[in-house]
């Protein structure tokens, strides 16, 4: 390997390894064989709201609503969210719940849009600078918000905002930008076109985070499986004169090396803290398809409304690459691709080791969907009924986080959450390396993730119940101080008229408006004369607005109940779909209709090739 | 359509576990020949008994839990046992102390501790242990090897395969032929009686056309072919080369520094590996997976503990091999090896890795 190494421009570079790993066969010539086509355009596109990591993005269009290509359709909400765009023109014709690519099958809100035909673009922002060699008299805040206003997000799978990652903060310099170009899962060849046909553009994209983070340099980590992208990113790199701070490096084709810690390893040598982030060691990883993304928004102002996508399997007549409007059906994508050929074991989004499976292919394509695999029986054929551990150690071998799987999988199978995390199961990155070698053919893969999601489960109801502690603890408190002050004025009271000697007039006389004590005390308190009246006058109007703050009051708990009942369905419904695997032993291979239950959504989880 | 295996990964599995108990059944078949080469037929025919049996209790305990006989038997992991444990009992054991034992290995050490993936100890080994405890005098009676110089000198006789047949099935020796004229001492056994009277190992060595290059003539080469079964293992990944190199420099380390001491007390590094099980014990009884350590310093330190107690029995306990008593001591020792030998997970600092 070091031998094709140096055949490679750059390739002298040291490179580091990670603990374990497999070889699979990479079935990329299936689809990396033809040049990149243009989907036809649906009469439909759906758009989800969320696509990303963070907040949903708020719905800005009403049904009715003529939309132009790259107009606005949801704008985020908060810093953690990205806006989201109409795809092509049209007019929206529903706002409602579609099924969406995710693990779980849940539906989500997504905007329809009935497509016309016509294409007309909305008026796009204009270009930031004429060309990457212009950057540096850009703002980069304003870099930034015009990233975070195209609607980019990680198009390698996370699709974490990509302007918050270009932000690391003024006490996180950053000294090494790494791209991945690894693309390590069989049959993706999407990253691969990309670097073949737009690799200017990349390296465009990649001056431009160089610019926002201000680091040193650019590494574009392409695995030696694809010698045409590499060949063709250091044509690009030459062509713009940035050779000095952008490099590609050739790796070793080794799954996972596209996960963003294996990547960042194997390029600097450096480690990911557990549960920490790259800027920490001062990295910032983007994918190509994001670096190319970026390009289009700073320097022709287009925003995210489309991508490729790998449409692969030998369950398709004709597997290729797509440019894709988001948005765009599953099924108009596989239609574009000759339709099924014979039998379907699953039709899956992403790839085989980390993809998850499609229950209908009416599901829109998004920003993160990077591949639409159609795998026959012979491709991914039923493991079967699953044997008991036999402590083989091979998932430990190819661990590429150097955990323990076995270990985990028997602390998951007793649910012993306390075990699984005392051995580092949240630094599990659900490659699926572990399952993909077991003899016994255990789904190691999704005990972790029931055992993770049980344990986040199990954080939220102890924050559930410790903030009901304290409320009540401070209800308690609160009812305490009102009985005291109560007793306080009594005791006041009494010594007054003790003072006085005259029995107070109007004891009987409470104003209706009431509830105020206050001012039940004050009127009650008050001598005769004027004096009083004028005081009684201005404590009954201190009363009623006691009376309308309750009101609010009264209103928001009202509201609060109604969003405690509903997050208490939704979590219920959650609960549902992460029905715990099916008891593996020998004796429970009657428990598969359980096993076909889905694992939850895994957003704290490092996607591949983010 | 009902799936069994929704989560990813959706690729095809590339392991099986019968596919690697086969593996191991395979990778015994050189050493195997070579004690049948030197030791005549009673090998293949306790091979066949054991398997038999093995099976059989293996299919009536499935039955009796109330589960399904065929898919454990297809594993073929009672078949691995009953090789390995009817390789390490002598070619003239009665039928029916190779069905106690092996009956014992699959029910009470394998199948009352859950199964397959659930016995602390090695079957085989609890076995032979088991024999060897209830009757020491057959099981540690051994045929001499087939080698002519060695026959002729002691005046001892093999058995052709009906002579071992009868043995084995109706404990009938030849006609014309004593017990002691068909049996002999294993050279560890003979080693360590001698050196227990005082002689030294040149005296030993001179004494007697026993001796070969290394351990006794015969004996010394079967290890050779269990060798090349083990790295056959190793090179299909059936097993990791932790255990088997720890066990075999575990094992030459100690009987190097006390030989090096003592020269004429202690036999030399040679005569202990090629020797007794030590090699067929290193590759194919130390390393069943499921009851010994998982992690990668935990096997190096399983495997050393094991060749150094082999070493220690051999030289001051009470038999004359080993290999089972190793085995099974560090199998108890086995799970708390694994607790203090974790891995540093990605990330995570030295400092900080996971101690109880």
């Amino acid at each position: 390997m070091s031998g094709l190494r140096s055949l490679l421009p750059g390739g002298q570079r040291k490179l580091w390894h990670f603990h374990g790993g497999v070889h699979l066969p990479d079935e990329k010539t299936l689809s990396n064989g033809c040049p990149v086509a243009a989907a036809p355009l649906p009469t439909q596109l759906m758009l989800p709201l969320q696509q990303h990591i963070g907040a949903p993005a708020r719905c800005r269009v009403s049904v009715g609503d003529k939309v132009l290509k790259g107009q606005l359709i949801a704008e985020p909400q908060g810093y953690i969210s990205a806006p989201v765009h109409a795809s092509s023109s049209g007019t929206v014709v529903a706002i409602e719940s579609r099924p969406i690519p995710h693990p779980s099958g849940l539906s989500a809100p997504c905007v329809v849009i009935e497509t016309d035909g016509e294409e007309r673009w909305a008026e796009l922002p204009a270009p930031l600078a004429a060309s990457a060699a212009e950057l540096d008299a850009c703002d980069p805040a304003a870099l930034r918000e015009r990233i975070r206003a195209s609607g980019i997000v990680g198009m390698g799978g996370a699709s974490f905002p990509t302007n918050v990652k270009l932000n690391p903060g003024k006490d996180q310099p950053i000294d090494t930008v790494v791209i991945n170009g690894a693309e390590c899962e069989p049959y993706i060849t999407c990253d691969d076109l990309l670097m073949r046909e737009r690799a200017a553009d990349i390296v465009d994209g990649v001056r431009v985070m160089l610019h926002l983070v201000q680091a040193k340099r650019a590494l574009i980590g392409v695995e030696d499986n694809k010698p045409d992208a590499a060949a063709a990113l250091n044509r690009a790199i030459a062509d713009a004169g940035v050779d000095d701070r952008v490099e590609v490096v050739v790796i070793p084709t080794l799954y996972p090396s596209g996960g963003e810690k294996q990547l960042i390893r194997i390029l600097t040598g450096k480690e990911v803290p557990s549960h920490g982030i790259p800027a920490q060691i001062g990295i910032v990883c983007q994918n190509v398809g994001t670096a190319a993304a970026v390009a289009d928004a700073v320097l022709r102002g287009q925003p995210l409304i489309e991508r490729l996508v790998t449409v692969t399997g030998r369950g398709v007549v004709e597997p290729r690459n797509y440019r894709v409007p988001i948005g765009i059906s599953a099924e108009a994508l596989i239609a574009a691709s000759g339709g099924y050929r014979g039998e379907l074991a699953k039709l899956v989004a992403g790839g085989p080791m980390m993809g998850f499976r499609l229950d209908t292919d009416l599901v829109p394509i998004t920003k993160a969907t990077n591949c639409l695999l159609a795998l026959t029986p012979e491709e991914s054929p039923d493991p079967g009924a699953p044997l008991p551990c036999i402590r083989c150690g091979r998932c430990a071998e190819v661990c590429p986080a150097n955990l323990l799987p076995q270990q985990l999988y028997w602390h998951a199978r007793a649910k012993e959450l306390d075990k699984v995390q005392d051995y580092n199961l949240f630094d599990c990155i659900e490659c699926g390396c572990c399952a993909h070698v077991c003899p016994s053919h255990i789904p190691l893969v999704q005990y972790y993730r029931f055992a993770k999601t049980e344990s986040w489960a199990r954080e939220q109801e102890k924050r559930a119940a410790d903030h009901a502690r304290e409320r009540h603890a401070a209800r308690e408190a609160r009812l305490e101080r009102q009985e005291r002050e109560r007793k306080a004025k009594l005791r006041k009271k009494k010594e007054a008229v003790a003072a006085g000697g005259t029995k107070p007039a109007a004891a009987g006389a409470k104003p209706a408006a009431g509830g105020a004590k206050p001012a039940v005390g004050g009127a009650k308190s008050a001598p005769a004369g004027a004096q009083s009246t004028a005081d009684a006058k201005a404590k009954s109007e201190a009363a009623t607005a006691a009376t309308e703050d309750r009101a609010d009051k009264q209103a928001l708990i009202e509201a609060a109940r109604r969003r405690a009942a509903e997050k208490k369905a939704m979590l219920a419904k959650a609960q549902e779909t992460t029905a715990p695997p099916a008891d593996q032993d020998a004796s429970a291979q009657d428990d598969a209709a359980a096993t076909t239950k889905r694992a939850q959504p895994r957003e704290a989880v490092v996607a591949d090739q983010e | 359509m009902a799936m069994t295996f929704v989560s990813s990964p959706h690729s095809a599995r590339v392991n099986r576990v019968d596919q690697v108990m086969l593996q191991v059944c395979l990778a015994l078949v050189p050493g195997t020949l070579a004690l049948v080469w030197f030791f005549g037929w009673g090998v293949l025919i306790n091979m066949a008994l054991a398997t038999l049996f093995a099976v059989l209790a293996e299919a009536l305990v499935m039955k009796l839990r109330g589960r399904p006989a065929l898919p454990a038997i297809s594993d073929y992991s009672a078949v691995v046992t009953a090789l390995l444990f009817a390789l390490t009992i002598p070619p003239t054991m009665p039928w029916w102390m190779t069905m106690l034992g092996i009956v014992f290995a699959i029910v009470i050490v394998k199948q009352l501790y859950g199964g397959i993936g659930y016995n602390p100890f090695n079957p085989a080994m609890a076995g032979y242990v088991f024999l060897l405890i209830s009757y020491p005098v057959a099981t540690t009676s051994w045929l001499p090897p087939d080698v002519p110089a060695l026959l002729e000198a002691r005046e001892l006789s093999t058995l052709s395969f009906l002579d071992s047949a009868r043995l084995i099935f109706m404990g009938a020796l030849p006609e014309g032929l004593t017990w002691d004229a068909v049996s002999a001492a294993t050279p560890l056994d003979e080693m360590r009686t001698l050196l227990d009277q005082g002689q030294t190992i040149d005296e030993i060595r001179a004494s007697s056309p026993l001796w070969g290059s290394f351990g006794g003539r015969g004996w010394e080469w079967v290890g050779n072919w269990f060798l090349l079964g083990g790295l056959y293992l190793l090179w299909r990944r059936v097993i990791s080369w932790e255990i088997p190199v720890a066990v075999l420099g575990g094992l030459l380390a100690a009987s190097a520094a006390f030989w090096l001491v003592d020269p004429q007390h202690f036999p030399f590094p040679g005569f202990h590996l090629f020797s007794g099980a030590a090699i067929l014990g290193a590759f194919f009884i130390a390393t069943d997976p499921v009851s010994a350590c998982t992690t990668r310093r935990g096997q190096l330190i399983y495997g050393a503990a094991i060749g150094g107690t082999i070493f220690a029995i051999r030289t001051w306990g009470g038999y004359p091999d080993a290999v089972a008593f190793a085995v099974l001591l560090m199998n108890i020792a086995a799970p708390m090896i694994d607790q203090y030998s974790q891995p540093r997970v990605f990330g995570h600092r030295r400092s900080e890795r996971k101690k109880a």
